[in-house]
């Protein structure tokens, strides 16, 4: 599949049309999605109304949009008016939102052709869409691993060559991770970057929304989009979208990277080799490299198991049957309640919300939810204190390659541990992007992972792409 | 039964109060009361997955306002999520503040001369409501329930007080004085039948000088009478509980105006655990000094300075005169009593007929400039209409408007000239030669009589005052 950028540029100028870049996509949709289980959800109508919309633009002789005429795949915890929206969730079975993310809005008014929503670990709490209450999406590039999560399906889409480009969200590394594991870009933006509104909360302190693509460019080109204030989320920064395209071919001249300990120390040694390759190949583009260790980093999987259930806790409450999505009958309102969450929520939604019930109860909370506020803090003046010596972090994406189907299942704690490196991030508010940087294991790819502070993008998009040139793709 | 001479009753106030804002506190949906159910609603107050709230900044004037009535300190404050299960919340959790909520300490004087402290006034989102047919009617039992979301989101504030009420007649005082703070700054319209003002009690007794006995919070008070009788009630039960060698139990109480009594609600043992945390959708609220100035500058004067401002026009003042001014503060109508006093109209007539007539049509003020109240009144005053002829002549301002004189010539309510009065005077006189013998012996109560039949003969045209001058200079 062409890159994102290309399709729009042809589209734009007449080389293709919107409608025949939208029957390609749906072909690709039609013919893998069995096998991947990708897409919960593919509108054919509605992207085909979508792509003509852009044609009649274009033959309008107007401007179609940055994204003109490219196939997109949402996140199923992202809102589209009329289309079913489950966050990957028996409990949302058959919901269809009223209303659109702003992000939604955002790239069908630059044009994108929306497909559909894909598959998710439930309410974004997992690393291999294993949680999903519609069954696990497979890896495209071998069926018999996972594709990473919770944006698993997002990362299928693109790495199947169903979508060019595909929107994820990213937590704790559910960009980054699935990005990795697919041999993807993912990008994880600054904290209030990009508006959360439309997308179906699961830790609102730490989400935000990014982009999936196959290639730097690509994923600059749709963070444009989806990037800049918007007055229905309070947290968003008040700055309009950053300037990224134009960036990518900065280099890294001059940069001080910061190699970190603690964003490898664990992982498997194909893995660090891939790191330290990475490492060379910023020097060899000019950047200095500098080696640190920031032990504070291996607090951030504690901290974020409390923080991140404590918030989801209370932002799945709503789902009690009274007012949409599943409703299972009982004698009262409460056991309607606890019959519908019951039968609604999968085992490891349920584990968080009782960890973080657990770690708000009066009682408790200072010896957990307030502790991890304090190490997060700690985590924030470590990240500052960092960006005082260098501009940038370099470090893996993920310990592994993709990992086997229930290899990780049976112990949670195993899961959580796939996102050790990318959690500091998203504690600190910050963006980091992974890119895919050699092979290992089955000549499956590993993710390189680097990281900024606040508004770094079009850094970090330059850093990528010194990687991507690197690692042998123009 | 009361209280024994050496107990006394300990109370603290809780008032909920709907900001009278154009929209909600967190959406653009309208903020009134008494639409259809479920019309004024969005994905933000209904809760719907993905929404966000975004802070009304009009909400926050409002509170701001009420902090500085009540003399509280006005800080940076963020808000909280108070998390509960409740169908008509639907969230699940109440925005709300807690421990740093916008107005802090500050106080309250009554009229009584008496002052009662405030811990806080912050701010909150209010639920929808829940209707529960059959059965019980009451969450448990009923045979089903409906919600209407359409009071979901609307800014509240609670106003704290500490515990320093001492009987259920201050209670009273305080609430009143304190809706008169709320619609004078226009936070509020106090409507307490509509829900826009709800009140907990937290009630205790103990033996004076002893420290703070246990309190029953009491729930459920719609109007300033239940207030009263629940608290009366409360006190009674406690008093009696201990003086029987019992103990008060911390609870909610339910007030049941019907029987007149409370009952339980829910122990301590099975509160809630709210597990507060801080609102991570919101950020937090830091207003400046020019936003506070820009509120101080709009702020009126408050009713306690309103109250002592008319308090000085009258000498003397009967129970009749005070409620008057009560009535005139609490609605309002000082313009109509100070214009009327600047054009030499008696303070106390003004603050009557602005407590009588203007107080039942105040839905049609508009229609009644204070120039026609002054001069409405200065014909009265001065004998050119009767008092029954003035009442009729305000409320006919009130219902159309015009001038008060073109609607007494209308109603023919023209004055009889004193010749004429004079005339028909001496012609009732001497109608009447024994009445007019013990009238001018001193048997003043013949006045009335004499009065009657002047009315009757001049179909109510003649003015009573006027009469008894007339009658006076022929004595």
């Amino acid at each position: 599949m062409r890159p994102a950028r290309q399709i729009a540029h042809d589209v734009q100028s007449g080389v293709t049309t919107a409608e025949s870049e939208m029957a390609t996509s749906l072909a690709a949709i039609r013919a893998k999605n069995e096998e991947f289980n990708v897409f919960l959800y593919v509108d054919e109508a509605g992207a085909l109304d979508a792509a003509r919309r852009v044609d009649q633009r274009v033959a309008n002789g107007e401007p179609a949009g940055a994204l003109a005429g490219v196939p997109l795949a949402l996140k199923d915890n992202l809102c589209q008016v009329g289309i079913p929206t489950t966050a990957g969730s028996r409990i949302l079975k058959g919901w269809l939102a009223p209303y659109n993310a702003t992000v939604v809005d955002r790239v069908i008014a630059a044009g994108a052709v929306v497909m559909g929503k894909t598959n998710m670990d439930e309410f974004a709490m997992g690393s291999s869409t294993e949680t999903s209450a519609y069954g696990p999406t497979r890896n495209p590039l071998d069926p018999s691993r996972v594709p990473g999560g919770s944006s698993g399906g997002s990362a299928a889409a693109v790495a199947a060559e169903m979508t060019p480009l595909a929107l994820g969200s990213d937590t704790g590394g559910s960009i980054r991770q699935p990005a990795a594991l697919c041999g993807l870009v993912g990008l994880k933006p600054t904290y209030g970057l990009v508006s959360r509104y439309g997308l179906i909360a699961f830790s609102s302190s730490l989400d935000q929304i990014g982009p999936l693509a196959t290639n730097v460019a690509d994923a600059a080109l749709l963070l444009e989009v989806i990037a800049g204030h918007d007055p229905l989320d309070s947290t968003s920064l008040p700055e309009p979208s950053p300037s990224l395209v134009a960036h990518l071919d900065d280099g890294v001249a001059g940069k001080r990277v910061g190699l970190v300990r603690e964003l490898f120390e664990g992982a498997e040694g194909e893995v660090v080799a891939a790191v330290h390759r990475a490492a060379e190949a910023l020097r060899d583009a000019g950047a200095t490299i500098v080696e640190l260790s920031v032990p504070e980093f291996r607090l951030g999987l504690s901290a974020y198991y409390l923080i991140a259930p404590a918030e989801a806790s209370s932002n799945l409450a709503r789902y009690d049957g009274v007012r949409y999505g599943l409703r299972v009958d009982a004698d009262d309102v409460a056991a309607m309640n606890e019959a519908t969450r019951t039968v609604g929520f999968g085992a490891e939604v349920k584990r968080r919300i009782m960890l973080g019930t657990y770690a708000l109860s009066a009682g408790y909370y200072d010896a957990y939810y307030g502790q991890a506020l304090k190490v997060r803090t700690q985590m924030i003046d470590a990240f500052k204190r960092a960006y005082q010596q260098v501009d940038l972090l370099l470090g893996a994406t993920t310990p592994s390659v993709a990992f086997k189907f229930g290899a990780k299942t049976s112990n949670p704690m195993a899961m959580y541990l796939s996102d050790v490196f990318t959690i500091p991030t998203n504690l600190a508010g910050d963006a980091a992007i992974s890119v895919p940087f050699g092979t290992g294991e089955a000549d499956l790819p590993i993710g390189v992972q680097l990281l900024g502070p606040g508004r770094s993008e079009a850094q970090l998009l330059a850093a990528a792409r010194v990687l991507e040139l690197a690692d042998g793709r123009p | 039964m009361t209280l024994a001479p050496e107990w006394e009753t300990v109370v603290g106030l809780e008032v909920h109060t709907e900001l009278k804002t154009m929209t909600k506190m967190f959406c653009g949906c309208a903020n009134a009361f008494g639409a259809e159910p479920n019309t004024q609603v969005c994905p933000v107050c209904l809760g719907l997955p993905g929404s966000l709230p975004v802070l009304n900044v009009r909400a926050v004037d409002l509170a701001m306002a009420i902090g500085l009535a009540l003399h509280s300190t006005i800080a940076s404050s963020t808000f909280h999520r108070k998390n509960y299960f409740y169908p008509d919340m639907p969230k699940d959790y109440q925005i709300s503040q807690y421990d740093l909520p916008i107005n802090s300490g500050g106080y309250l004087d009554l009229p009584d001369g008496s002052r009662v402290s405030i811990e806080r006034a912050h701010l909150e989102e209010d639920t929808g409501k829940s209707t529960h047919l059959g059965g019980s009617g009451r969450i448990h039992g009923a045979d089903r329930s409906l919600v209407d979301y359409n009071r979901s989101g609307v800014p509240l504030v609670e106003i704290v007080s500490g515990p320093d009420i001492r009987s259920s007649a201050q209670a009273h005082l305080y609430a009143s004085e304190l809706r008169g703070i709320l619609i004078a700054t226009g936070a509020s319209d106090g409507r307490m039948e509509e829900g826009s003002m709800r009140i907990d009690a937290n009630v205790s007794v103990r033996k004076i000088g002893q420290p703070l006995g246990t309190r029953c919070e009491v729930k459920n008070l719609n109007s300033l009478r239940s207030l009263q009788r629940a608290i009366d009630f409360e006190a009674s039960r406690q008093f009696e509980l201990i003086n029987a060698g019992g103990v008060v139990r911390q609870e909610t109480r339910h007030w049941d105006e019907g029987l007149g009594e409370t009952s339980t609600m829910r122990t301590k043992e099975e509160a809630d655990d709210y597990r507060y945390f801080r609102e991570p959708d919101l950020v937090d609220l830091v207003p400046d000094g020019a936003w506070l100035e820009r509120i101080r500058d709009t702020l009126g004067a408050m009713p306690a300075e309103r109250r002592a401002a008319l308090r000085a026009h009258l000498t003397n003042p009967s129970p009749a005169q005070l409620d008057a001014l009560d009535v005139v503060i609490d609605l309002g109508f000082d313009d109509y009593v100070l214009g009327a006093i600047a054009a030499n109209v008696d303070a106390a007539l003004a603050m009557a007929r602005a407590a009588n007539e203007l107080a039942t049509d105040v839905d049609h003020l508009a229609n009644l400039t204070s120039d026609a109240f002054a001069t409405t009144l200065t014909m009265e005053q001065s004998g050119q209409l009767s008092a029954t002829q003035a009442k009729t002549v305000l409320l006919e301002l009130l219902a159309h408007g015009g001038e008060p004189r073109d609607i007494a010539r209308s109603k023919g309510y023209e004055q009889l000239t004193s010749a004429a009065l004079g005339d028909t005077v001496s012609e009732v006189i001497a109608q009447h030669p024994d009445e007019w013998a013990r009238y001018r012996d001193g048997d003043d109560k013949l006045a009335q009589f004499f009065i009657g039949q002047v009315m009757s003969v001049t179909k109510g045209q003649a003015n009573g005052k006027a009469v008894i001058a007339e009658l006076t200079a022929r004595r």
